[in-house]
Parts: C-alpha cells; structure tokens; sequence
C-alpha cells in the first residue's frame, strides 16, 4: 500500500520522487527532507528559505530542493503548512543524528528535555534529547538527538506533561 | 467539582474570555464569558441535549454550530427558534429549549420591529473569506458597501480555522485562519465606505431589488437594503450520513466541533471517532488531538485516503489509525454518545459480515463533505445545477460570478465546496465585476480581474489534488451568451 493508502510515506517512495539527498550530501551537514509528495498548490517554502534553496516549477510544484544551496537552518520546518519538511543531520561522529521537526502540542518542549521520539505511523522508538527550540507563529521547530539509524524514522516527538 | 470542558491551555490560540456574565437556562443561572455563544457556554458545562425531536421526542445535540441547522433552535427571552450556537451570551437572558416545534407568539405579544430603509451600491451577505474580500474590494473601488452576516462575529468559518494555510504569501498563505480572519474583520470594520450588521440573517430577495435583513442585535430591526448589486457569499454547511441513531447527542458534524474548541475553546469531548478522511476530517482530527481529545480513530470508505497526505501523515506521527474501506454502523448510547460501531466494507462499499468493531467513544464526528448553502439564491430564484463534485446545488454564473439574476453574483464555497484562497480570489473577482458593470471600475480593475481569473483557472486550480473542484467550477460556469439566453435574454439583448 502506498503513502495515499496509509498516510505514512516509505524512504523509497522519497527516493522515486526526488525528494531525498544523497547519501553524500548527508554525510555533510544538516539538509531539509521534504515530505511532500504531491503537488499542492502552495509554495510557502519557497518563499521561507533565506537561501533561495527551494524552487517550483509552478504554483502546485513539489518543492526541488537544491541541496548545495541548503544548509538544514529548518526555517522551511516553521513555514510549511503541511508540517511536512524536516531536516536531518547525519554528519556527526558517533552513533547519534539529529532531527529537526516541527511540533504543534502542549506542554512546550524545552532544550535537554527527554521525549518520546515518533516514527511516520506513531509508534515510539525510543527516547531522545531535545538540544535545541525555537518557534515561529505558535509551532515550534524542535531538534532532538536521535539515535543514527533512526534519522531517517523519527519525525515526530511526544512531551509528557 | 463543577464540570468545566473549557480549554485552558492550547498550543496554537490563546483564548480571549471576556468578563463574566450570567444568564438563565431553564431557571437555573448559568455562569459564562462574554464572547461565547449561549450553545457553547452550555456545552461548556456539560450540557448536550438542545432540543427533542417533534414525533417521538428523541433528544438532539448540536451538530453545526454555526447558525445553518435546526439542532439547537431555543426560546430566548421569550422568542422562538433561536439558533443558540450564534447567539452571544447576555447578563440576565433566559434561555429554554424546544420540545418539538414552539409555539410562535402571537404578534401583539411581542415588541414591535421597526423598518428601516437603507439604499447601497453592494450589499454583502456573509462575512466569511469570500465576503470579506469582496466587501474590502468593492469599497476601495469607490463603492459604498453594506455588510451582513448572521454571526455577531466576523470571519466566518476562518475563525476556527487553526492550521496554516495553503498557498501563496498574496492570499495569506503561511497565515492561520483566525489570524487572517482578525486582520480582514479589522480592516473591513475601519473603512469608511463599509457598514457592517453582524447578528443579521437576510431573509429575502424581493421585487427584484430589495433584500430584507432581520438584524436581531443591538435592536431588532427590519432592515430593507436596496442595493444596485449584491455579492451573496453565503458558504456552506456540513452533510449528515445515515446510519442507526446518527441523530443521537454526540454525533456532530466535524467542522461544530471545530467550531466549539477553536472558536470558544470548549472541548467537545473526551473521545471521538471521526467518519470520513477528506481534509477537513483530517484536519480536524489533529485539531482535536491539540484540544486534548482523544482520537480513537478515522474511519474512510473509500480504499484511498480523500484528503491531502500532509494531513494524513501528520495524524498518523502521533498514532491516530486512518481506516480507509470502513464506515460506521451505529452509534450507541442512551442521550449521548456512549459508543459507536464500526465495520469493513467491500468493494461495493457493502458492511462485511463479522468485521464490526466497537469503539469506546463520546464523540462521533461527521466529515463526509459540504454543501453549498444556496438558500438565499433558491428564494430569489436563481438558476441552480447539482453539481456533485462541487457539493450540491449550486447557482449557474458566469466567469465573473454573475448568476442568472443580474447583478446578484455568488462566490465562495455557496458557488461549490473549494477553499479559503478560492473563496478571497472569487470574492475578489465577484466584486471587480461589480464594480465594473455599475461603472466603477478602472482600467486597472479590469486587468487585475483577468490576472486573478486567469491565476484561479490556469494556474491555482490546475494542481492535480483540486481536479475534481476544478471540473465541478466549469460545469458551473456559463458565457455571457448562454447566460443571457438562460435569462430569458436575445442574444445581443441588454
């Protein structure tokens, strides 16, 4: 079944759409995901981006990411109505990543607190650090330290109040 | 403890209550905020029956919540059929529900409404996005505008609406709704060309060149305008879903529920189950969630999710199931929702025997789509077409949104079910053409019409996830030629 079916979107159904950076580009530094699948017609993103990074063919575009221009800054995480772009950094040394997302509940989340960390379809992975937030009109862009073989699963994180 | 289903703590709106006022609801005095409607001051306290039902006296809940259904019709000081979901909360009213149908008062029982007579060059009925943009459109053209709108607050279903929207910085993508709708209510209360009349239900076209307007608040009031054109941006209201007790107190439509934790911030249960994964059931599922409500889960009978995937996915990150091939049975409960049944269908959408699930749920929510609010139109006689791709009846028009009664144009979702940014293009459009056809209109106007129109049609609407919208637009459109031939017209007549 695919992501129309089930509302949760598979790596290689990514990959197919052009939607996910090289494993090189990876290794760099922080860069955006965008999980947008479909062509929308909205290009909020493509205005958010300092870097000029995301373009659109037309109005309904899925956003093209050019991956040299982005450096995984997340503002496109804040702008997005769809809750859809994330910014993975897998460049660390170590066994951990990091994944900056957006996050839309109550309590805040606050920098060094502990989270349950959230795959597409909601079951938890475990749990993870919040190293940095900041919000922008009412969400708030959360980055949390990730175990490195669940950069690419985590996408959402849960407060316990 | 008193029972309380206010929010207190949200993560997107700061709820702004007003001062404490106090009413009567069936003798008993009842504690409330300016600012709430009777309806959701009393859900706020934990009532759920509104009226009972004329034949056999089933209680009914409230299911719209914004003044387009008959579930929640009570006497207020004295008059019937108030619809309570749009009627403020005041010091010292009293308040009791319908038990079947009310006895009307008899006209020397009442206070006399005096009739007063205004004339105008557009008159806008209903405050939503479309409405708002006409109205502000229309005045900055040199036109004077009067604006009506049922509600006593402006914005119509933009105040509930939380999530960012979609689209283009120029039309407030990135904006909340509510934000877009504060910001469009501000400017359109200032401008000096504009009079607003909130609380104001227009009741009819007649003549051929007068709209009547009961305005109920401050004073009660004929209000009979005269207008050279009129934008009706009317919207639309929620369909019901038949099945076992689909009347019961609990199921409600998803935008009424919408309407009470966004709007009031009351939240409308603890645990829902929502029919119906287009956008609006998905968005409004993770509304609940940031309401604290439980969603137990999201039943779809189609194999495919309706709605956008962004909003599927961002219910499925926190755990929520999207059930598509399954439907509701019945929902379950003595007065209110206590439970609902579910089950799998198959590939004629026919319930499979054995698959039924119960579901411990207090909230059932309906989002299997909307309809175009066309009252106004069918009373003034326009002609209407069942369009299903756009949600029903909806009237005729012409690329410029004029129907088939001259000068009276519609836009928005009463011209079929789309969005807010189609909804502020077409009321933008709707009142260019006003302004043009009386004479208003400059140079400028024109141009700017044949931008917005050719963005709405040959850019906006050709993304493939509004297709279907778009098809149900063009059935609906008419040319000039055909339109005046449908008015009974000669080609080439004036």
């Amino acid at each position: 079944m695919g992501f129309r079916e089930t509302g949760v979107i598979k790596v290689g159904e990514l990959e197919r759409l052009g939607l996910m950076p090289s494993r090189e580009r990876l290794k760099k530094g922080p860069v955006v995901i965008a999980e947008c699948p479909e062509e929308i017609p909205c290009n909020i993103c493509v205005d958010a981006c300092p870097f000029k990074a995301i373009s659109m063919d037309k109005i309904y575009g899925i956003p093209r990411i050019d991956w040299d221009k982005c450096i995984g800054c997340g503002v496109c995480v804040a702008y997005c109505p769809g809750l859809a772009l994330f910014v993975v950094d897998l460049s660390k040394y170590g066994d951990k990543a990091y994944v900056t997302l957006p996050h839309e509940f109550y309590p805040p989340p606050r920098k060094n607190m502990t989270v349950k960390l959230l795959s597409r379809d909601g079951r938890v992975l475990g749990a993870g650090r919040v190293v940095k937030v900041w919000s922008y009109n009412n969400t708030w862009v959360v980055t949390v330290e990730v175990p490195k073989e669940y950069a690419m699963e985590v996408r959402g994180i849960w407060v316990e109040e | 403890m008193e029972i309380d289903y206010r929010i207190y703590e949200h993560p997107i709106i700061r709820f702004k209550r007003g001062r404490r006022v106090r009413f009567y609801f069936e003798g008993r005095v009842v504690e409330a905020y300016e600012g709430e409607s009777v309806l959701a001051a009393l859900y706020a306290i934990g009532v759920r029956v509104f009226t009972w039902s004329k034949k056999l006296g089933r209680p009914r809940g409230a299911f719209c919540m914004i003044g387009k259904c008959s579930s929640c019709f009570a006497v207020v000081d004295g008059v019937p059929n108030r619809r309570i979901c749009i009627e403020p909360v005041r010091e010292g009213i009293r308040v009791e529900r319908q038990r079947g149908l009310a006895e009307i008062p008899r006209v020397e029982d009442v206070e006399p409404v005096e009739t007063v007579n205004i004339e105008t060059d557009l008159l806008v009925v209903g405050g939503g996005p479309a409405g708002l943009k006409a109205a502000l459109t229309a005045a900055d053209q040199g036109m004077d505008v009067v604006l009506v709108d049922s509600h006593y607050r402006l914005g119509g279903q933009l105040v509930k609406q939380t999530h960012k929207f979609f689209g283009s910085k120029e039309y407030f993508g990135g904006k909340r709704g509510f934000q877009v709708a504060e910001e469009l209510s501000k400017k359109v209360l200032e401008h000096p060309r504009i009079r607003v009349y909130r609380s104001s239900e227009a009741y009819g076209f007649f003549d051929n060149k007068v709209v009547g307007v009961a305005v109920k608040y401050p004073k009660p009031l004929n209000l009979v305008v005269k207008a050279d054109a009129v934008i009706a941006s009317t919207g639309a209201m929620e369909k019901g879903l038949l099945f076992e007790n689909n009347d019961l107190p609990g199921v409600m439509g998803a935008g009424g529920a919408q309407t009470l934790m966004n709007e009031y911030g009351v939240r409308p249960g603890d645990k829902a189950l929502v029919v119906g994964a287009g956008n609006v059931g998905l968005i409004v599922a993770y509304q609940l969630l940031q309401a604290g409500v439980k969603v137990e889960a999201l039943v779809e009978i189609m194999p495919r999710i309706g709605g956008w995937f962004v909003h599927a996915a961002k219910l499925r990150r926190y755990g929520v199931p999207i059930l598509t091939r399954h439907t509701i049975v019945k929902a379950i409960g003595e007065n209110r929702v206590e439970a609902a049944v579910i089950t799998r269908v198959d590939e004629n959408y026919r319930p499979i025997g054995g698959s039924e699930k119960k579901l411990d749920v207090d909230l059932v929510l309906i989002s299997i789509g909307l309809t175009p609010d066309t009252r106004f139109f069918s009373q003034a006689g326009a002609v209407l077409k069942w369009i299903p791709e756009l949600g029903g009846f909806t009237p005729i028009r012409t690329r410029y949104l004029e129907t088939s009664i001259e000068n009276i144009y519609v836009a928005g979702d009463a011209s079929g079910i789309e969005e807010a940014t189609t909804a502020f293009i077409e009321g933008e459009i709707a009142a260019l053409s006003a302004a043009i056809k009386l004479g208003y209109g400059s140079k400028e106007a024109v141009e700017r019409r044949e931008k917005l129109l050719s963005y709405l049609w040959d850019e906006y609407r050709l993304s493939p996830v509004v297709s279907r919208a778009r098809a149900g637009k063009l059935k609906a459109t008419v040319s000039e030629e055909e339109m005046m031939l449908i008015r009974g017209k000669k080609f080439g007549g004036v």
